[in-house]
């Protein structure tokens, strides 16, 4: 039973007013065991990524790579450009006249870092994705406005319809919404 | 606007005016903003001022064919004086380009608060005005159409750029300054893009904003991995700013022009660009409020607080200016002291004089509150400081090219029609790409100033 | 007249393919080429005979036929029996057609284009199908070597030899020839320029009748009516005009001419040659003799109002001369002592140890009071200073008896002439820094008497036939002759000028004239040596020479150049003791004919300073207004020839315009002011106060300039400008001086009044800043200064150690090439400007883009005057200006082995070589001109527009092939002639040896008369340049930018006599 309701069911969402209560609700939704859980929200709410268990992002390592690579790039390809397989003599100055080579240095670092983030995050965050279930309620639209969402997905091993949208009421939530997979 | 506080409040602390006024809520700045682009027809204003901008950038498409069909010979250049307006125009657009850059980059890491309103159409700003600067180093090449040389690809003859020259360090820091001022402002639009597109009352909306919003959902996860990248991008963006124009002022102080070849260059030149950029904010962000009504998002405490930063940066300026002149004197090389005087007694000096006032005098008046608080002189005060800017750049760059080394082969610097013509294109160009944005994206960061009224909110709690 | 352009234009192309076809023989060596092409060209020439059928009797013929029977009236005509000489006339090359019996279809072309001849009046033109530049390869040619072939520029009463440079028949550059004394391996700027008049899009093409095109054979044809009166009357009305004559074949066939005629008379006209020097002969020997001069002899030279540097016969060979005397190598070489007086600076005068700015009127007064001095005269006091001036001068002088040399100023009257004569023989000068010889001119006469006596008889309606070869009078003569109106008295006139100019339209006749490079003929030097002139390259365009035009009227009309000459020299040969046959070969080899230099004659001095009447001299505060020919364009001759006209001239530095010269004081009382323009500054543009000089009865408007060191009461009025018909280079440029020119006062001229009109002309002027700002550019010391401190050029520069560096410096281990300038040898002559233009194919911008700054001059050559000025401002008067020390410094591209310009270029267009050139690579640069902004010594020439001439096919064919033709947006700079430092490699590397010292040469240096410049590797301890850079004079221009410049320079050190020190 719970298998094609797996399937047509995405999960159940709350609906709330303010950022003090989602917090509350996610907390409360932890403590009542849920695992897939997901809160919606149109800024940043302090504490709700800890709230939902969600503790670090990949993101700066992912800088850290990009930003190492474009400085080596930078400063090697400099370094391969004038000193290996094109010297010259130019104005008498050395072929590694490496603090001329500086400034593309850095700028090539903070390039590579600065992409790696961006995308880095996107890429994180499966974005662009196009669709998705939670898309279907109408009243989701909100949640780039002025509602709060907390969704408990349905493959939850707690999940169960009923049982879980009486939770989302018991912690005030505002409305439940049925999330359905099809649209 | 109401600075008096309430009765019972406090009398001896004068509050801070807002940098929200208050009785906003999620949805009200939601809609507010939004509306602007998704309901308000443009108004006659708007298609107008779009109209004449537009009929601008056609001056420089002509000015631009007609520079490809003869070469820059139509400029006033000439030996000894081989950089003119394009350079300066070049400088002066991307010194405008920091204060974007600045607000919304090192004012977020300090955390400032009042940052938030403007930080979106100043990056705009920065964005349009390296649009606007990119042109020059490429038109004012000779052979414009070779001028992918500067670019290190593996060509068939096996040959590199020049690396030691400062041109090629501008290539490098402009076109990153260019790419990371998007990412970072495409990142700062996402959650509002997402706003528009649940808000969309068109399919060609839907179909738009639904592209560029790229899914978003606004899930904790999102926020989440959204706000370090955002912070780091930060992080980054402040250091790369500081680092464009110090490489832009290398394009001088690396040379051995008297009057280009100084130390001082780099902090002076970043200060001056900060310094012009936050006139042009105003110079954008005045009428701006007025026209779409957003005076309750960009309250006098942002107008107060860039007029401050103008002082300040213009100070570091003027103290540029004197260093020169005491480097030249007490360094006592015959070439700089001779410059000097130049600046004083040659046959530019007005534009010295002029650039004095407009750059050091004049914004003085905003030591006085009551100056910084009269919307009208703080307007007229950032067209002066962006005119001051620009007769800066040209001191800079046509008179000490005017006299240097050989007597002999000195001359002069006259602009021609087709200097003013490229000169004032841009400024078109700058102008219609600022329309359009008003029209198209949220000039204000909508889920940051959600975030404003979450926090009010908690303030008037406690 | 008709405009005939479209026709000449199309015709001119076609002349330049004519130009490929021919190309060969060109190229066979000397006299069979000369020979070949002659015949093979014009055979028409050779084919003349009376005819009693012309294109005016075809036309007759075909008249009122039209359709059928106009073919039919054809084919009768075509059995005419004149046809076939007609024929012959026109196509001699289908004439071979015609010969051999043609097809019909041939036939019917020959006669398409022979009808389109008839009626476009005669530019038929041989098809051009066989354009085969070789199909076998002359022998004495290797495709890309260029060929030399000596030959020689004739020049007033001188002949400059020259080596042409010859890429597959097309000369491209002129050298010097080292055996010819007048060059001695130098040339002029004007030399050197005269090879773009050969290539002048604006040259005559054809000959006309009443501005009608005709063929040379239609003249021909003609010429035997024209002389048909004159003949009656044993030439009675028939004159001859020419400039002064130094072909002893053209002399020769004209007094064949006049003994034909004798009744013809044969007169001269020169309008920038003074009769001074040739009636002071007679005045002082009572006969015309010629002096030459030998500077390198004299210790001590006074030169009165003598541009012997510069100017007059054999200037190249005196400044080699001078310039020895100025070589210094250590403290205890001694140097010559220039004395010169003269009204307005000249090269001479700024190279002087003394100079003593004077009125030219008053020359003749300094003259006899030197004489007074010396005692052969009667004792004349100066005012002033001069006094004091002369009385040093004088015992300089004497005390260097047998030594010194006093020189008269070619402008000067025979008065002055003479007491040169009487002063030099009194100071025992005769024999040694002097001598005298026959003269050079074939038939000296005093010109100004000879057109004096052409015009009253042109009044009195006595000229029926003049001939005037060459020359332009109705431009040039003295405005009271009225030449214009007299002329039109002239029943037939023929002008032979290489232009359609003034005088061409008002004469009947025009002929186009071949330039020396086309044509055969032969020429005095200075010193009377003869040089074969041979042609490189058959004539462009349908051009003939004197020789043709007065062989025309002979009784062998139609005889080519080579012919006469080949007559003439049949003759001449035998008292050389050498057939024609034996000599003909070596005399072109060398470019000179042995054993014709004058021997030195002895003639008797019959003159006394005494004898002379007493001089009222004008009074001193009377302004005099003098005339002179200008430095670039000459007497007007050399209008349109564009690398003369944007050469600035050597002390104005004005380019593009002529200027009344006015003094620093005189403009100050006048106030004549000078305004720097915001568009090109001081390197540009210049307004400057126009006036009206209303003089002898007649009016000029002129642009005033200051020029510091001129005569107080002076006004200069250069000539050669103003011309109203002279190309599209040379037309309306500057004012014409000729218009207030009369002939009671050619050359100064007293009681004229100017006026201020209160607007201002724009003047283009290259260099307009004239004090150093106390930078260590060009460093100068007295001989008593160097002698205490040879090093003195080192004192103010801070050259930095070669170790301060904390990179380890390039080194160049193979050829390091470098140049040292000698500043005390450099006289500011500029034929080292135009010599570089010449090789490396600088364009022309034209006066509108050298007013913006953007002329292209890969060297120039900068002027700097010893004045304290606050101002830097000539026209803003302050005393030190009156007569300033000048000097000049020729600055190409300094060539830094820490070059600012290579470390800002983006994209690496200008790198440095093995060899420490500093090289640009123009395909590389993409033009952002930082370099140039870079460059401390501003060498670098940016093409900021298209400024290179790609269509004109003329100068396709002048170009050097061996150098890139840059075109829009590229920057350029000397190169130290790289490609020809390569020619020599090559060469070197085939016989596996070193590259001797001397071996390259580069275009400036070899230009230069007075070895101011010297090339090499400075590697080398032995070369010639190292040992220059050695010298403790050698410095290099602000030395303290540490940019190590390769071109060095020598400290300029003047000889100055101690006792006018104290003065």
């Amino acid at each position: 039973m719970k298998k094609e309701q797996g399937h047509d069911i995405y999960g159940l969402m709350g609906e709330f007013l303010t950022p003090e209560q989602i917090l509350h609700a996610a907390a409360k939704a932890r403590e009542a065991g849920y695992k897939y859980i997901s809160a919606y929200t149109p800024f940043p709410v302090e504490g709700l990524a800890h709230a939902i268990g969600f503790p670090r992002t990949g993101v700066p390592f992912l800088t850290l790579i990009g930003g190492l690579g474009g400085g080596l790039t930078g400063f090697g390809l400099q370094y391969w450009c004038s000193v290996i397989t094109y010297p010259l003599n130019i104005g008498g100055r050395p072929l590694n006249s490496w603090p001329a080579f500086i400034p593309v240095t850095f700028e090539l670092t903070i390039l590579g870092a600065a992409t790696f983030a961006v995308i880095g995050m996107l890429a994180l965050n499966r974005l662009p994705q196009p669709y998705h279930p939670v898309f279907n309620v109408s009243r989701f639209a909100h949640a780039s406005s002025d509602r709060f969402f907390l969704c408990i997905e349905s493959r939850d091993a707690k999940f169960d319809l009923a049982g879980t949208a009486k939770f989302l009421q018991s912690i005030q939530a505002h409305h439940v919404h049925e999330v359905s997979n099809a649209e | 606007m109401s600075t008096t506080p309430p009765p019972g409040d406090l009398p001896e602390i004068r509050r801070l005016d807002p940098v929200l006024e208050p009785g906003h809520t999620y949805a009200s700045v939601t809609d507010k903003i939004a509306a602007v682009v998704l309901t308000q027809p443009p108004t006659t204003g708007w298609i107008v001022g779009f109209a004449l901008s537009f009929t601008v950038v056609m001056v420089l498409f002509i000015s631009l064919s007609w520079l490809i069909i003869k070469g820059v010979g139509i400029w006033g250049i000439n030996i000894p004086i081989g950089w003119g307006f394009a350079i300066v125009n070049f400088v002066w657009w991307i010194g405008i380009g920091h204060a974007g850059t600045l607000i919304s980059a090192i004012l977020f890491l300090l955390n400032q608060k009042w940052r938030t309103s403007i930080n979106r159409f100043a990056e705009a700003m920065t964005l349009f005005a390296v649009a606007c600067a990119g042109i020059f180093p490429l038109i004012h090449t000779g052979r414009p159409w070779m001028a992918y040389y500067m670019f290190p690809y593996p060509s068939t003859m096996g040959i590199w750029p020049q690396f030691r020259s400062p041109l090629i360090w501008d290539v490098f820091a402009v076109s990153t300054y260019g790419t990371v001022s998007l990412l970072f402002w495409f990142v700062g639009l996402l959650p509002d893009l997402a706003t528009l597109r649940d808000r969309a009352k068109t399919r060609a909306q839907q179909v738009i904003y639904g592209i560029l919003s790229m899914g978003w959902r606004g899930s904790a996860h999102h926020w989440h991995r959204y706000q370090s990248a955002y912070l780091l991008l930060a992080g980054l963006a402040t250091p790369l700013v500081l680092s464009v124009h110090t490489v832009v002022s290398f394009d001088f102080a690396v040379a051995i022009v008297p009057g280009w070849h100084t130390t001082i260059f780099p902090p002076y030149f970043v200060a001056g660009a900060i310094y012009s950029g936050f006139a042009m904010v105003l110079t954008l962000a005045i009428p701006l409020r007025k026209a779409y009504g957003l005076e309750d998002f960009i309250t006098m405490r942002h107008l107060d607080n860039m007029a401050k930063v103008m002082l300040a940066t213009g100070l570091i300026v003027a103290y540029g200016y004197f260093i020169e002149f005491f480097m030249a004197f007490y360094s006592n090389n015959k070439f700089d002291v001779f410059l000097a005087q130049q600046r004083l007694h040659g046959p530019y000096a007005h534009f010295y004089y002029a650039l004095i006032l407009c750059n050091i005098l004049t914004p003085q008046l905003l030591w006085f509150e009551k100056m910084r608080r009269n919307v009208a002189v703080l307007f007229v005060m950032s067209l002066v400081v962006n005119t001051g800017m620009w007769l800066e750049r040209f001191v800079i760059v046509v008179i000490s090219l005017t006299r240097d080394f050989m007597p002999s082969a000195w001359g002069r610097y006259l602009p021609t029609f087709w200097d003013y013509s490229t000169f004032i294109g841009t400024i078109g160009l700058f102008v219609m790409l600022i329309f359009l944005f008003v029209r198209v994206l949220p000039a204000i960061a909508i889920a940051e100033m959600r975030e404003l009224v979450h926090e009010q909110s908690d303030e008037e709690k406690s | 007249m008709l405009d005939v352009s479209p026709l000449t234009d199309d015709m001119s192309d076609q002349a330049n393919h004519k130009e490929f076809r021919i190309v060969q023989p060109a190229q066979d060596r000397r006299a069979e080429r000369g020979h070949k092409h002659d015949d093979e060209d014009e055979p028409e020439d050779l084919t003349v005979r009376e005819s009693k059928l012309d294109l005016a009797a075809v036309r007759e013929k075909l008249r009122e036929k039209s359709g059928k029977q106009y073919w039919r009236t054809l084919e009768e005509l075509a059995d005419h029996p004149h046809f076939t000489d007609l024929l012959h006339r026109e196509f001699p090359r289908h004439a071979a057609e015609w010969d051999d019996a043609v097809d019909r279809r041939d036939f019917l072309k020959l006669m398409g284009a022979s009808l389109a001849l008839a009626g476009l009046a005669g530019c038929g033109l041989p098809d051009q199908t066989h354009i085969v530049p070789y199909v076998k390869q002359p022998d004495g040619v290797v495709l890309g070597r260029p060929n030399f072939f000596a030959t020689a520029m004739p020049f007033g009463a001188d002949a400059v030899g020259v080596l042409v440079e010859s890429h597959e028949g097309r000369p491209t550059k002129i050298e010097g020839n080292p055996d010819h004394p007048s060059s001695l391996g130098a040339t002029s700027a004007i030399v050197q320029a005269s090879i773009l008049n050969l290539y002048d899009p604006d040259r005559a093409q054809t000959t006309l009748y009443t501005g009608e095109i005709r063929s040379w054979s239609a003249f021909l044809d003609a010429a035997p009516a024209m002389t048909a009166n004159v003949k009656a009357t044993n030439g009675a009305g028939f004159r001859i005009l020419t400039g002064t004559v130094t072909s002893p074949t053209l002399a020769w066939q004209i007094k064949k001419l006049l003994a034909q005629y004798p009744q013809a008379k044969w007169h001269q006209w020169e309008p920038a040659v003074c009769d001074g020097a040739k009636e002071g002969s007679k005045l002082a020997f009572g006969r015309y003799v010629n002096t030459v001069y030998v500077p390198g002899k004299a210790n001590v030279i006074l030169s009165l109002d003598a541009d012997f540097l510069a100017s007059g016969p054999g200037h190249i060979a005196y400044a080699r001369q001078f310039a020895r005397r100025r070589k210094l190598e250590g403290t205890n070489d001694s140097l010559n002592r220039l004395y010169v007086v003269e009204p307005t600076p000249s090269v001479t005068g700024s190279n002087a140890d003394h100079r003593l700015p004077l009125r030219a009127s008053d020359m003749e007064l300094f003259a006899r009071a030197l004489a007074g001095k010396l005692g052969i005269g009667p004792a004349v006091a100066l005012q002033g200073d001069a006094e004091k001036w002369l009385e040093t001068v004088a015992k300089d002088l004497q005390s260097e008896h047998g030594n010194s040399l006093v020189i008269a100023g070619e402008y000067q009257p025979a008065v002055v002439y003479a007491l040169a004569h009487a002063i030099n023989a009194s100071l025992g000068n005769v024999g040694t820094t002097l001598y005298y010889t026959e003269p050079v001119e074939a038939e000296p006469t005093n010109n100004l008497d000879s057109l004096r006596d052409l015009c009253a008889d042109m009044n009195a309606g006595k000229v029926d036939l003049l001939l005037i070869l060459g020359g332009n009078p109705v431009y040039d003569a003295p405005h009271d002759f009225d030449f214009t109106s007299k002329l039109k008295r002239v029943h037939t006139s023929i002008h032979l000028s290489p232009y359609f100019d003034e005088t061409s339209a008002y004469c009947k006749w025009h002929i186009s004239e071949s330039h020396y490079l086309e044509s055969w003929s032969d020429a005095r030097a200075h010193d009377g040596t003869i040089s074969i002139v041979q042609p490189l390259i058959s004539p462009l365009y349908y051009t003939k020479s004197s020789h043709d035009l007065v062989a025309a009227f002979s009784d062998k009309p139609g005889m080519p150049a080579f012919e006469s000459l080949r007559a003439y020299w049949t003759e001449a040969s035998t008292p050389l003791g050498m057939s024609l046959d034996a000599g003909w070969r070596k005399w072109l080899n060398d470019g000179v004919v042995g054993g014709t230099k004058y021997a030195p004659i002895a003639p008797e001095l019959k003159f006394s300073a005494p004898s002379l009447p007493t001089l009222k001299p004008a009074p001193a505060d009377q302004v005099e207004y003098v005339f002179r020919p200008d430095p670039t364009v000459y007497d007007g001759r050399f209008a349109n020839n564009g690398w003369l006209q944007e050469l600035p001239k050597p002390l104005t530095k004005l380019t593009w315009d002529n200027a009344a010269l006015v003094s620093p004081k005189f403009a100050h009382s006048m106030d004549l002011a000078h305004k720097v323009v915001a568009r090109g500054g001081e390197h540009g543009q210049v307004r400057s106060t126009v006036v009206d000089i209303e003089l002898n009865g007649s009016k000029v408007t002129a642009a005033a300039w200051t020029l510091p060191g001129q005569a107080e009461n002076t006004v200069v009025l250069p000539l050669g400008y103003g011309r109203s018909r002279s190309g599209y280079t040379g037309t309306n440029k500057g004012f014409n001086a000729y218009v207030v020119r009369t002939s009671n006062a050619l050359w100064a001229s007293f009681g004229g009044q100017m006026t201020a009109t209160g607007d201002s002309y724009p003047l283009a002027c290259t260099q307009y800043h004239f004090n150093m700002e106390g930078r260590s550019i060009l460093s100068t010391a007295t001989l008593e200064e160097y002698k205490k401190n040879p090093a003195f050029a080192h004192e103010h520069a801070e050259m930095p150690p070669k170790d301060m560096s904390l990179y380890k410096e390039f080194a160049y281990p193979g050829y390091a090439w470098g140049m040292a300038i000698d500043l005390n040898k450099c006289n500011g002559c500029n034929a080292c400007v135009v010599a570089c233009q010449s090789e490396n194919n600088i364009p022309v911008v034209g006066k509108d883009q050298v007013m913006r700054g953007r002329e292209m001059h890969w060297i120039r050559i900068d002027r700097y005057y010893q004045a304290e000025s606050a101002t830097n401002d000539p026209a803003s008067y302050n005393p030190s200006l009156d007569n300033p020390q000048t000097f000049f410094q020729p600055v190409p591209c300094q060539q830094c082995e820490n070059a600012p310009c290579e470390q800002v270029c983006p994209v690496g267009a200008t790198v440095h070589s093995a060899e420490g050139l500093n090289d640009m690579v123009y395909n590389r640069c993409i033009g952002t001109r930082y370099c140039s902004n870079n460059c401390p010594y501003k060498v670098r020439r940016f093409n900021f527009l298209r400024f290179q001439d790609w269509g004109t096919p003329q100068l396709k064919l002048m170009r050097n092939p061996e150098v890139t033709v840059r075109s829009r947006g590229v920057m350029e700079k000397c190169t130290y002639c790289v490609q020809r430092i390569n020619n020599v490699r090559i060469d070197a590397e085939k016989q596996n040896r070193p590259i001797r010292d001397g071996e390259i040469v580069t275009a400036c240096e070899a230009a230069c008369p007075s070895e101011a410049i010297v090339f090499g590797n400075a590697n080398d301890p032995n070369s010639r340049v190292a040992k220059s850079k050695k010298q403790q004079r050698n410095y290099s221009i602000l030395g303290e930018l540490n940019s190590r410049p390769r071109t060095t320079y020598l400290a300029a050190v003047r000889n100055l006599n101690a006792e006018l020190e104290k003065a």
